[in-house]
């Protein structure tokens, strides 16, 4: 039995398609998923990630758990502040790739993937055992959460006298009221746009969401994105999706997130002695981007090669509605990332080049 | 959506108009509203032989990679060479200029198995879930 949303019912009158995702019964379109990505891209859009899941993290003990079970070093974290973390298992496999808020001085809080939150939460209690003064809290089904995302949302919060949300950092958190319902708001986001991820008690997810849609005007277009679009914008992004660049079987090292592995600093934590492993033998694959050049769009699971050899597979692809190419994310024995490079599609060999990631930035991204 | 009568119907959702010898072939309004935006297509060459339920070409919306069946065998004899670099014509005008290639139909008992417009529509309306 698929879970849904609390907004399940706005997204059937609003025209959306739904697609199982994550054991969820998910929107994946409204009004086509290039009108919802371009959208994002030059105003906002509204999003309802209420699958993901949370887990908070109280007590004496708090911050010592966070440093065990994730990659990241949590200690850099003052309260108000988040950071992208990756959960490994002791072998360097990825259990999941979080974001990790501090909302306290003893109080952190991981957002999980939906697909993932029951592993997280099995996995950080049997953690827990190790840690004394730690309390693990899953609050997966009594927190939705809305992300509101594009070069003006900023405006979009102004305006609704959210005054908090403009005030945050990149990467800040902070508990706040958006339109008078009580929020977790942090500056995060998961399509390479300036944004907020508004974290609210279930019951009040449809005022929130109504409330957020209701700004919208002819001068600050305001709509409902589906998931079709959060990947399209994720990966032109060059953001990792659980899956797909990420798994049990890939390393965040491999996945070319070694910038959130704290191997030195922060101590021993799960997975740190294979990372350190893998990263001292130099890595046999990385994850890169590339991009087609001959048509053709090149999808996951397509054989990746060079020279008549198989030298991996891409991971993530799509034809980018920003830049008109066909970008993909790939991984790819280490040796070949720079050779000329080949996608197999339908029995035929498309040329293929790596390119720098992101293949989108936006303008004011520093 | 549409259902031009003039047409004849495929139970994969390709349409077939047929002009003496020559099938016109494309995809239904039904199936380029499921696909979504349609951002690649792939055709065979003026001269290829298809043959009747072998896929002839492919349509790729952002999500997905689709099959083309050919309805009919025969062989191809024009190409509409707007869609590589238009493949949203599909979306826009999936009867019209989204129309993929025209074949030189081989046996005519093969347009037996078509559907009317009217049996395409009852058709789409058993199979649809909700």
């Amino acid at each position: 039995m698929s879970r849904r949303t609390p907004l399940f019912d706005l997204h059937r009158t609003a025209g959306a398609r739904f697609t199982e995702f994550s054991g969820w019964e998910m929107p994946v379109q409204y009004a086509g998923i290039i009108a919802e990505h371009n959208l994002v891209r030059s105003s906002a859009g509204l999003f309802d990630v209420s699958h993901m899941g949370e887990l908070e993290i109280r007590g004496s003990g708090a911050l010592a758990l966070c440093q065990r079970v994730a990659t990241n070093d949590a200690s850099k974290l003052a309260v108000g502040q988040a950071q992208y973390t990756v959960w490994c298992t002791d072998d360097g496999g990825t259990i999941d790739d979080t974001i990790l808020y501090r909302l306290g001085p003893e109080r952190y809080m991981f957002c999980v993937n939906a697909g993932n939150a029951e592993a997280c939460r099995d996995w950080i209690r049997e953690q827990q055992k190790h840690v004394p003064g730690a309390d693990v809290v899953d609050r997966c089904d009594e927190l939705g959460l809305i992300a509101l995302q594009g070069p003006r949302a900023v405006e979009v919060a102004r305006r609704l006298a959210a005054d908090a949300l403009p005030a945050l950092a990149r990467f800040g958190c902070t508990e706040t009221t958006v339109a008078g319902v009580p929020v977790i708001a942090a500056r995060t986001g998961y399509t390479g746009e300036d944004g907020f991820e508004l974290f609210v008690e279930t019951f009040q997810v449809a005022q929130l969401w109504q409330a957020l849609l209701e700004v919208a005007s002819d001068d600050l277009p305001i709509a409902p994105i589906g998931l079709g679009a959060r990947d399209t914008l994720r990966l032109e992004a060059a953001l990792p999706l659980y899956g797909h660049e990420l798994s049990r079987d890939i390393s965040p090292l491999e996945a070319g997130l070694g910038w959130a592995v704290k191997l030195s600093g922060k101590g021993e934590f799960v997975g740190s002695r294979a990372l350190a492993a893998q990263k001292q033998r130099g890595l046999a694959r990385r994850v890169v981007g590339i991009e087609l050049r001959e048509a053709g769009i090149a999808r996951a699971d397509y054989p990746v090669k060079s020279g008549g050899r198989t030298v991996g597979v891409v991971t993530s692809g799509t034809k980018s509605p920003t830049l008109g190419t066909a970008i993909a994310l790939a991984l790819l024995a280490s040796e070949s990332v720079d050779a000329p490079l080949s996608v197999e599609i339908r029995g035929r060999a498309i040329q293929a080049e790596r390119v720098r990631t992101p293949f989108y930035r936006r303008d004011d991204a520093r | 959506m549409e259902f031009p009568e003039d047409l004849k119907y495929t139970r994969e959702h390709e349409w077939v108009s047929i002009e003496g010898s020559v099938a016109t072939i494309g995809i239904t309004d039904h199936a380029q509203e499921q696909l979504g935006d349609v951002v690649f297509v792939e055709l065979p060459s003026v001269g290829d032989r298809v043959e009747k339920a072998d896929a002839f070409g492919v349509v790729e919306s952002t999500k997905a990679v689709s099959d083309v069946y050919a309805p009919l065998s025969g062989e191809v004899a024009e190409v509409n060479d707007d869609l590589p670099d238009n493949p949203e014509l599909i979306n826009e005008d999936p009867y019209g200029d989204g129309w993929m290639v025209k074949i030189t139909l081989g046996d005519k008992a093969d347009l037996d198995d078509l559907m009317t417009a009217d049996e395409y529509r009852k058709f789409i309306e058993e199979s649809a879930p909700e």
